[in-house]
């Protein structure tokens, strides 16, 4: 983005309430991370102590702990278990209504013939302000934006909402032990090429000097916004503490890629023994695709009341490990676990650059995390490495 | 037992509502209640359908035939064998309802136990009892329509099953795990943020995953979902904590029966 307002600033804790209120008076919903049943959720804030001051995360496959921060940091954790999909991408949503209009019996008159009449949902779109958006997690609604707006029949709904959204990114400084977002290059800082423009980006920064944000505006409204907080000029110590934390924070990650073409490595896997073997461990819950940022599928339903006179279409949140989700007149097209772990692997990291022009992942680790016997999509994708060029030793 | 499911051959019948018939089997009637329960809805339902036969509801009885049959409770006796297939032959459409008329119930457990060595310690008068060795799901006697899940049935799920049936469509009763219903209402799972042992990856969907979204692990109320994989899933109750009777007992509940809970609770989860 080169036309990005380049202001700069520090604010304090003080800084970040007045964030949450200035936010909240230009009519937004503010969303950010809090501590909720064990974990940092993404909910609605009112208040900036609400915020997860003191608290990390201890992260392993199929694992997931609070921890608490001597340091005082809200955003010395990563990803948690919801991701901004929950509100830009609902997992229920109406799409329209319909009402049975009765006949008079008089067939030959078009007017009193019995009709269905069609009311799409026009809910206005919430204006949102998301709070703490992780640099991958930016990738990650880049991503839905090109797979629910960039083609031909755009979701007027996403649309609105995304739209409507503010965006504070908080560029990463702690990474976690399933965290790989600088093998799919989506982080952990915010100019590391993400495709998606913020209104502002914090870098958190607890020292000696204090706990403290560096701040820059990415947008117009972004620039006003961070003028109404108490702020001062960036400093270069707190600049370049910040630039220090986030270049550390790349030489942290818990978790790699194979450096190799995933999207080739994908193509030239498809009969690969490690799916029978993933399949051995797979549960099918369908976890991974909840917790994926950019996992979109959905389902329509038609439901229709006792009096079938009213009837709605929903739309909701629908996995490719569901049985149903490839159920055709003859059955079900995957049936094997192995067929559905595959497909997802294989769309996530191979055909999604196909479909929308780049990798549907990210490198967050949610996948990895909240999945209950801990399935490592690193690990699937190392193993299947391995197993191609065993294949390639062999052959030669 | 499947029977013809061809949604074109139900709806609303010519003429008058159709006649709807709720009937009682071994079951604690817990599920009947969830249909009396529908406080908001009852009177539409009964707008829409004649309650025909319902004794849990009044005691007078319609003649069949019925275009709906809502069936509650397991067979154990060869009197209910003999009047479910009544049940069947006067009933355009047969739905289960519960645990107990889906896979046998908790009524169940007696299948692999001695019945004759309960009925000399239980009873008084043993040779007054008649009962069968087994507790069967209505599908081992008569071909069904539509099973629903539940110990008890979900109330939303049920009106879902009878505005379906009315409107000739199928109903919207999802078969994947409980997983699914806690991603979505936004629950924090409890196996991974806090080592809960929960039934919840390879449980069908239907209560709404209730009992995670209170901090509890799931208990599988729902029976089986229609993709499970014990073998890897049996490891993770016993890494949090259950030992091999846990694990028999968590899966000898209200779908002992069911053929998935049964083939994992009698397989020494050790080996």
């Amino acid at each position: 983005m080169t036309d990005r307002d380049t202001t700069t600033a520090v604010i304090g804790k003080d800084g970040v309430d007045a964030l949450i209120s200035v936010l909240a008076g230009r009519g937004r919903t503010v969303v950010g991370p809090t501590v909720r049943d064990g974990a940092i959720v993404l909910a609605e804030l009112t208040r900036g102590d609400e915020l997860p001051y003191g608290w990390g995360v201890e992260l392993e496959a199929g694992h997931y702990r609070l921890r608490a921060r001597e340091d005082g940091a809200a955003f010395a954790n990563s990803a948690g278990p919801n991701s901004w999909k929950t509100f830009l991408h609902p997992q229920r949503e109406r799409q329209w209504t319909a009402e049975r209009r009765t006949g008079s019996g008089d067939d030959t008159d078009t007017d009193s013939r019995e009709a269905w009449v069609v009311v799409p949902d026009e809910t206005p779109s919430r204006s949102y302000a998301f709070l703490g958006v992780r640099p991958c997690d930016l990738r990650a609604i880049a991503i839905q934006d090109r797979v629910l707006t960039g083609g031909p029949y755009a979701d007027r709904a996403y649309r609105g909402r995304r739209e409507r959204a503010f965006l504070v990114v908080v560029e990463c400084t702690e990474p976690g032990a399933t965290c790989f977002c600088v093998s799919m290059g989506a982080g952990p800082g915010v100019d590391g090429g993400s495709d998606a423009s913020y209104d502002l980006a914090l870098t958190e920064v607890v020292d000696a000097a204090g706990h403290r944000f560096h701040v820059r505006a990415g947008s117009a409204e972004g620039a006003a916004v961070l003028a109404e907080l108490p702020h001062r000029p960036a400093d270069d110590t707190t600049a370049a503490a910040a630039r220090e934390r986030v270049a550390a924070a790349a030489g942290r990650m818990g978790r790699t890629m194979p450096e190799v073409d995933l999207r080739a490595l994908m193509r030239d896997s498809l009969g690969a023994e490690r799916w029978n073997d993933v399949a051995a461990r797979c549960l099918t819950c369908g976890n991974c695709t909840m917790v994926c940022p950019t996992c979109f599928c959905t389902s329509a339903e038609d439901v229709t009341d006792l009096t079938g006179d009213h009837t709605e279409r929903w739309r909701r949140w629908e996995s490719c490990f569901d049985l149903e989700f490839t159920h055709l007149p003859g059955g079900t097209v995957r049936s094997s676990s192995s067929s559905r772990y595959r497909q997802w692997c294989t769309h996530k990291l191979g055909t999604w650059h196909d479909q929308f022009g780049s990798s549907g992942c990210v490198g967050c680790g949610r996948c990895v995390v909240w999945c209950p016997v801990g399935i490592d999509i690193t690990e699937e994708a190392h193993a299947l490495a391995d197993e191609r060029a065993a294949g390639e030793g062999g052959t030669s | 037992m499947p029977a013809d499911t061809d949604p074109s051959t139900a709806s609303r019948p010519r003429g008058g509502r159709p006649k709807l018939a709720v009937w009682k089997f071994a079951s604690c009637d817990g599920c009947q209640l969830t249909l009396l329960d529908c406080e908001d809805e009852l009177l539409g339902i009964a707008g829409q359908v004649e309650i025909s036969y319902f004794l849990e509801a009044s005691s007078a009885a319609g003649p069949g035939p019925y275009d709906l049959s809502l069936v509650e409770g397991s067979i154990t006796t060869e009197d209910d064998a003999r009047r479910i297939r009544h049940v069947r032959e006067v009933s355009r459409r047969l739905v289960t309802i519960g645990a107990c008329a889906t896979s046998g119930g908790i009524q169940a457990l007696r299948n692999h136990a001695d019945v004759t060595e309960f009925l000399s310690v239980v009873y008084a008068r043993p040779d007054y009892i008649r009962t069968l060795d087994t507790s069967t799901a209505i599908s081992a006697h008569v071909p069904v329509d539509f099973e629903l899940r539940g110990c008890p049935i979900d109330r939303g799920q049920l009106i879902e099953v009878i505005c379906a049936h009315l409107s000739g469509r199928t109903p919207d009763v999802p078969a994947h795990s409980v997983c699914f219903e806690c991603k979505r209402r936004g629950t924090v799972c409890v196996v991974v943020a806090r080592g809960t042992p929960c039934l919840g990856p390879v449980t069908h969907a239907g209560c709404g995953a209730l009992c995670p979204a209170y901090g509890r692990g799931c208990y599988g109320c729902f029976g089986p979902s229609d993709s499970t994989n014990f073998p890897a899933f049996v490891p993770l109750l016993r890494r949090d904590g259950m030992d091999t009777l846990d694990v028999r007992r968590v899966l000898s509940t209200f779908n002992t029966a069911a053929p998935e809970f049964d083939a994992a609770a009698r397989k020494d989860p050790q080996t």
